[in-house]
């Protein structure tokens, strides 16, 4: 079994701080990781390889410091990385970006499973999966919180819904996303660093991609981004003090008119 | 300060810090409270390799050494002291075996010990004898093929939780300290048990339990060096270990200090944060300065173990010593930062302080340390 | 290179400097120099520019098959389950008729499910003026498949100008899988929605970073306009019983039904009596509940309240409240009338999922808590004991209306 796990590279968004002079995010300095739901994706991957036997394989699209996100994969368990880097992708909404991504998955060929990550911490789309799927055509089933089991091509999970769960059957090849509750990611071992620092990451450039430029980047994109700007600040609230009875008086009658 | 860490070092350092923030920070207080044994710690440390960085590849670890040890004790320390004296034990239970063992011990023991399948612990100390070492009473008599162990050794750090006991007694009661011998005793020998289990001040993670040995039979492989050498690896286990201990407290104290700092920036008194006072300043740059020179003091003995210096009891007790009385006072100071919080078991802070004592206390205790000190002056002196 | 500095026009000014929201850009010998690895392509610099001197390349818009001048009127696509019609579609038919008016248009509902007939009207009296409706048993159930197989052959028959639909399990997967097949723009999440009163396009306006920052954006050049928009930020109109609408009835031939994935098993958890997402009040528990049981003086206070019960990442971790009832970036995100945190510390992560609430009461007995930074209401003490006190004040409150 071939199973491809898409992740990104996102800013670990409790660093994200905004300049209150020039209104604008500070990216200087801030660490990136994996976005962390694609940890959940991963750590899924390499269950699958240890349960069913499979070979697993990471990709990526992003800059080329993106590198690191693939070699951190690696080094929790996943077998090949390949990373997808040129400034024609940049720019790219969720339509472009999962264009990308499904082309590189049809060039690794062969896949049984693709896992992604609910959505990314950064954009929080939750669009990249399905579009991915569609791209290729292929069944999917968002917010998996379990894998019941893979058999006879047939992989049978479960989803979760607002109010409970749907249990749903797919045949492979299919695509599926995941959520917190799949998995515990596991951290990566010593052997699985040194085997991860010195492992080959192939690169994708537009070169080897061949994409049609009218699907690509930001003219392959039917969103654009015309305003980027800091919601008004929560104001400071009101600080309510007394004994337990009395500020309970006093929150039920601010509240009162908001409570049917 | 920059301690020009290899890119190999500079990985596991923060791999341990991952684990420490990630998995252990969040259960530290729990572990406190119930004085449940941290399996789930000890699990990941496990799956991490960390348990093998110091034990050579042939046996399945990573081949490294002490200083990369102490960089994970440290890290762990930092998010609990009691979670990082479970892995700091049983690697002190394994370099007997590594300094020591014959092949057939090494391949029998290492694999397992390196792959955190099993813990390993140190059984030195007795009711009746703590600082004075050669005081022990427990006993091994040969008989044929077997050694009779029979004794009672107390506050065993990783007590009933490890497999694997390094457990030094008496073979020949007229040598005195040269008639002491380390044997390996398994759990789950016949005639081997535990003993009650103590309620300490601090490192509460971790268990401390008395062994008791009633007609233990061993087999007479499971004699590590020769008959006579139990004090012989005792002094070289613990001039390995030492460095260990010294960055258990400096990671203790790095802890403490990190909130204590944090909580000067954000607790305002009189309308400004309680940071911008010079009496507060003063105490930041002190407990920050003291812990970068028992850190320096703790790498380089470190480093000089690893590259085969020979004769570093002085400069490990020098490290023991002093990082631990810096750990005991940069915790106290902490403790005063936070004023009335600090005192709270709802803050973290009073754990580290309770966390720091221990390592003014074992692994000789720092009056001991200045005795070998000394001694190792006066002899450099005669020389 | 789609953006570039034209370096003779360049005074080193740094007006755009301040203006990039990715901090892309160095004043590098005097002159701008944008990182295009930092770059998005967002065009802020070139508005603040006064110089004139950054270009971006705008996308040439490509030649499109569909005019999008044929396309008119706003759908929503109005989500069922066990054929009852969710809330969230009441919202965004109340949103779309705000918007109809701003560009002369009609509201559309489009419904698939079975058994539908009995809800028609009050779609109708709550701002669909016509609803397309495909009843079969086959789509009585949400599938991916069949639901994008007949949701794109609607899009292709009647070219509707802007598609909107609720930013839930269901609409997420759908929508984000129709938009690969018609090739539209889709924007996620959104919580403000408006027309371009110039362009008449429409705006939409969505949380970023984790509610960090926020995005305004269009698709000028596709159609339709498509979003997902958050529960509970739209306002349901309410219902008017005069008003008229008619149904269009579509069938399809079965294998546009047809579905590859098959569900087998629908399981209704007993805990979540109350849909969080579309509570009006989430009364939720963090690490200072100390343990599981106590979860109970939350879920007495929810019941009072008629609301539901959340928990922090903490609370969850720890074993205390199952995951379906976490709230924030790892969890779902929430935006009550009413959210009633008690001992949380208020983390980002947790924030982030629960800020766009209308009305935050925090309790917590650790004043520094960040909580208390966008609490409407800050409540320094114990929970243990203000919680049963707010419990029985509701009590009284409710048996008196009655």
């Amino acid at each position: 079994m071939n199973v491809i796990v898409c992740i990104k590279q996102v800013p670990q968004t409790t660093d994200v701080k905004i300049n209150p002079q020039t209104n604008t995010l500070i990216r200087e300095g801030v660490e990136s990781i994996i976005n962390p739901f694609d940890m959940y994706a991963i750590e899924e991957g390499v269950r699958i390889k240890e349960k069913y036997g499979a070979n697993t394989t990471v990709i990526t699209m992003g800059p080329p410091q993106a590198e690191e996100a693939l070699r951190e994969a690696l080094s929790m368990g996943i077998d090949e990385a390949i990373l997808i880097s040129d400034r024609a992708y940049a720019g790219s909404d969720t339509w472009a970006t999962s264009y990308t991504l499904a082309n590189a998955i049809r060039k690794i060929g062969n896949f049984d499973l693709i896992l992604c990550g609910k959505q990314a911490s950064d954009g929080d789309t939750a669009q990249v999966g399905p579009g991915i799927s569609s791209h290729l055509d292929i069944p999917q089933v968002t917010y998996v919180k379990r894998i019941q089991q893979i058999k006879d091509n047939i992989i049978r999970v479960e989803r979760m819904m607002e109010e409970g769960y749907h249990v749903i059957e797919s045949p492979l090849p299919c695509l599926l996303t995941v959520v917190k509750e799949i998995n515990e990611p596991r951290l990566p071992s010593l052997k699985g660093m040194l085997r991860a620092k010195q492992a080959k990451i192939t690169v994708w450039t537009q070169k080897e991609l061949n994409l049609d430029p009218q699907h690509i980047g930001l003219s392959g994109s039917p969103t654009q981004v015309i305003k980027i700007f800091t919601p008004a600040p929560r104001a400071g609230g009101q600080i309510l003090s007394g004994d337990p009875e009395e500020i309970a008086g006093k929150l039920l009658e601010l509240l009162k008119s908001e409570i049917s | 300060m920059d301690y020009l860490l290899t890119d190999e070092e500079r990985m596991i350092k923060d791999l341990a810090y991952k684990i420490a923030e990630e998995k252990i920070r969040p259960v530290a207080a729990k572990y406190d409270q119930t004085e449940e044994f941290p399996w789930e710690a000890m699990k990941v440390l496990a799956q991490s390799d960390l348990f093998g960085i110091f034990i050579p590849e042939e046996y399945g670890g990573m081949g490294l050494k002490v200083f990369p040890l102490c960089l994970v004790t440290e890290e762990l320390s930092r998010a609990c002291g009691g979670i990082a004296v479970c892995y700091a034990a049983s690697a002190l239970g394994t370099f007997p075996i590594i300094l020591f063992g014959n092949e057939e011990q090494k391949k029998k023991y290492l694999p397992d010990l390196a792959g955190g399948k099993r813990l390993a612990a140190f059984a030195l100390t007795e009711p009746e004898a703590g600082s004075d070492a050669s005081a022990i009473k427990t006993t091994a008599k040969k008989e044929g093929n077997y050694y009779i162990l029979n004794g009672l050794k107390h506050f065993i750090t990783n007590g009933g939780e490890a497999e694997v006991y390094v457990v030094i007694a008496m073979t020949d009661k007229t040598k005195g300290a040269r008639g002491a011998s380390a044997f390996i005793v398994e759990k789950n020998t016949p005639g081997f048990s535990f003993g009650k289990k103590e309620d300490k001040l601090g490192i509460r993670a971790s268990s401390t339990r008395e062994l008791i040995f009633t007609d233990c039979k061993i087999p007479k492989e499971n004699l590590l060096g020769k008959e006579g050498m139990g004090f012989i690896i005792t002094m070289k286990t613990f001039d390995m270990s030492r460095p260990g201990v010294a960055a258990q407290a400096v990671g203790i104290a790095q802890g403490a200090f990190e909130i204590a700092l944090r909580y000067a920036k954000q607790r305002q008194q009189f309308d400004k944060p309680i940071s911008s006072f010079q009496g507060i300043q003063w105490m930041l740059a002190d407990m920050a300065t003291q812990i970068e020179a028992a850190r320096a003091l703790v790498y380089a003995c470190a480093r000089e173990i690893d590259n085969g210096i020979k004769d570093i009891a002085k400069d490990s007790a020098m490290a023991k010593m002093f990082a631990s009385d810096v750990a005991m006072k940069v915790t106290t100071d902490a403790v005063q930062i936070l004023g009335g919080y600090g005192y709270m078991r709802d803050y973290p802070i009073e754990k580290y302080m309770r966390d720091a004592k221990i390592t003014q206390i074992y692994e000789g205790t720092n009056q001991i340390q200045r005795n070998i000190i000394a001694l190792q002056l006066i002899k450099e002196m005669a020389k | 290179m789609p953006i570039k500095i034209i370096i003779e026009k360049c005074t080193g000014c740094s007006l755009c400097i301040k203006a990039c929201p990715f901090d892309a850009i160095r004043i590098l010998d005097k002159k701008a120099s944008i990182d295009l690895n930092k770059c998005n392509l967002c065009g802020a610099c070139v508005e603040a520019c006064k110089l004139k001197a950054i270009l971006l390349e705008k996308p040439q818009p490509i030649p499109l098959a569909k005019d999008i001048k044929d396309y008119k009127d706003i759908w929503v696509f109005i989500e069922q389950k066990n054929s009852k019609i969710q809330p969230v579609s009441y919202e965004l038919l109340g949103k779309a008729q705000e918007l109809a008016k701003k560009l002369s248009c009609q509201v559309v509902g489009v419904l698939l499910g079975y058994n539908l007939d009995d809800q028609l009207d009050e779609l109708i009296w709550r701002g669909a003026d016509s609803i397309i409706l495909v009843d079969s048993e086959k789509l009585a159930n949400f599938q991916d498949e069949p639901y994008t197989n007949v949701l794109v052959k609607l899009i292709n028959k009647y070219k509707p100008e802007i598609l909107l639909c609720g930013a839930t399990a269901i609409g997420r997967a759908l929508i984000s899988r129709v938009a690969v097949k018609i090739k539209a723009g889709l924007t996620a999440d959104c919580t403000g929605l408006d027309i371009d009163p110039e362009r008449k396009i429409l705006l939409q306006t969505r949380p970023a970073f984790g509610g960090n920052i926020m995005a305004t954006i269009i698709s000028p050049d596709y159609r339709p306009q498509m979003a997902t928009v958050r529960h509970k930020v739209m306002q349901p109109m309410e219902p008017d019983k005069k008003r008229k609408g008619k149904v269009i009835r579509e069938v399809f031939d079965n294998s546009s039904y047809t579905s590859r994935a098959r569900l087998v098993e629908i399981i209704e958890e007993v805990e979540s009596l109350v849909n969080l997402a579309e509570a009006d009040i989430i009364v939720s528990g963090g690490r200072g509940m100390g343990r599981a049981e106590n979860f109970r003086l939350l879920e007495e206070l929810a019941r009072v309240l008629g609301g539901a019960v959340g928990a922090s990442r903490a609370a969850v971790d720890a074993g205390w409240m199952p995951y379906s009832h976490q709230i924030g970036q790892t969890g779902r995100t929430v935006s009550p009338k009413i959210y009633i945190a008690c001992g949380i510390s208020g983390q980002i992560q947790h924030l982030v999922g629960m800020q766009s609430s209308k009305i935050i009461v925090a309790i917590n007995k650790d004043p520094f808590a960040p909580i208390f930074k966008v609490a409407t209401y800050g409540i320094v003490g114990d929970l243990f004991q203000i919680v049963p006190a707010l419990t029985k004040r509701f009590k009284e409150l409710k048996a008196k209306g009655r």
